[in-house]
């Protein structure tokens, strides 16, 4: 053999390039996921996002509430500290404290207003999960959390601005009042918030909470379609949004 | 070598404890395990067979269970095309279980016997249970 110092490196070289490109390649190649597919009921959005209209909402009403934790299994410990909440009330000055003064009237200070995950452009609670096990999706903007993953250090509940996040501290399955065999229940040591349904998304069908409010003040849409109801009010009509100054780019507006 | 009495001993000592479970099960015979496939459900099915074939199935379920997994709540696709070209819901509750509604007998038997504990069902609901 024969071989210079100068061809040896030469072939070094292009061997190591061949094998950097290997799991490139694979990527590019196999295509394993096309066993898997949408169903064609799937409702399409790029940009799920909800409109409250605080006015419309009459007070006392809790069905937007009692249909949420039915369908999504979520358990009523009878005792705030352990409470988990998807979807429920806040009063006026507490959702919005920057709105508040000294002047406002005590009615609407304390007038009870829905709030809910805000499914954030720019999550913090996603930026914050060492296990991805909150994720942003990147299709349609759901911000969502896979609980095979969740290690239960409440690093999210910790992030998320707006308390949208609540931690099962306890076992849940005795305290639901009646299980939906439909949707999985969550375990201890988990942290669970609103998916913005998307397991009714997918089977075509609109968010729970929207379905069962009769007043029609939560309005659901997908805000990158511009024949979307939701697009059009959001467009032409003043709302306001959670701690938008935090930058999170919150995606539930309210109507006062 | 000192002690070489005592040291042969306790060799001894430590090669019976380590081969303990090799001479402790010898000659017993451990039934084989039953599955029961013997559902109200399969019965009524006119062809009698799983989305994919039974080998594969008993070899790889769990696999196809976490692909499953991935699938449904990251990639947010709800239903698999089988080898065979069918279209199935990815739903451990309620495809899976709907024919094997016996998870006691079918489940649980083969995953006691290898000492297998999987946690789906902390958070899965196993159907009969949601009426109790």
């Amino acid at each position: 053999m024969n071989w210079s110092r100068r061809n040896f490196l030469k072939l070094t070289g292009l061997s190591l390039l061949g094998l950097g490109a290997k799991p490139g390649w694979e990527v590019l190649a196999g295509n394993e996921n096309s066993k898997f597919i949408k169903g064609p009921e799937t409702l399409k959005g790029k940009r799920w996002a909800m409109v409250v209209d605080v006015a419309k909402c009459p007070v006392g009403c809790r069905e937007c509430i009692d249909a949420c934790h039915r369908v999504h299994n979520v358990p009523d410990f009878k005792n705030r500290k352990d409470e988990i909440k998807w979807i429920w009330k806040e009063p006026f000055k507490d959702v919005f404290p920057e709105q508040e003064h000294h002047y406002l009237e005590d009615t609407l200070k304390e007038k009870p207003v829905m709030v809910l995950c805000n499914h954030c452009d720019n999550p913090p609670c996603v930026r914050v999960c060492p296990t991805k096990a909150t994720f942003k999706r990147q299709e349609d903007g759901i911000v969502m959390m896979d609980y095979h993953r969740c290690i239960g250090c409440r690093f999210c509940v910790a992030g998320c601005p707006y308390g949208a996040r609540s931690m099962n501290f306890r076992d849940p399955r005795p305290f639901i009042k009646e299980i939906n065999p439909e949707f999985p229940t969550r375990t201890k040591g988990v942290v669970e918030k609103c998916n913005f349904c998307v397991e009714r998304l997918a089977q075509g069908l609109l968010p729970a909470c929207v379905e069962a409010c009769k007043d029609k003040a939560l309005i659901f849409g997908d805000l990158e379609n511009p024949q979307a109801q939701i697009r059009e009010i959001v467009q032409s009509r003043f709302t306001l949004r959670r701690k938008p100054e935090l930058g999170t780019h919150p995606q539930v507006y309210y109507i006062l | 070598m000192y002690d070489a009495k005592k040291v042969f001993i306790g060799v001894m000592i430590f090669l019976v404890l380590l081969t303990f479970p090799f001479w402790y099960g010898k000659g017993k015979a451990i039934p084989a395990i039953q599955l029961s496939i013997d559902t109200p459900e399969i019965a009524k099915l006119a062809e009698k067979k799983c989305i994919e074939p039974t080998a594969y199935m008993r070899s790889s379920h769990m696999e196809l269970i976490d692909s499953w997994r991935t699938a449904v709540v990251r990639d947010g696709q709800r239903f698999f095309v089988t080898s065979e070209g069918k279209k199935v819901s990815m739903s451990l509750s309620q495809n899976c279980l709907s024919c094997h509604s016996n998870k006691e007998k079918f489940c649980d038997t083969c995953h006691n016997y290898a000492g297998v504990k999987p946690n789906c069902w902390s958070c899965h609901i196993v159907p009969k249970e949601a009426k109790g």
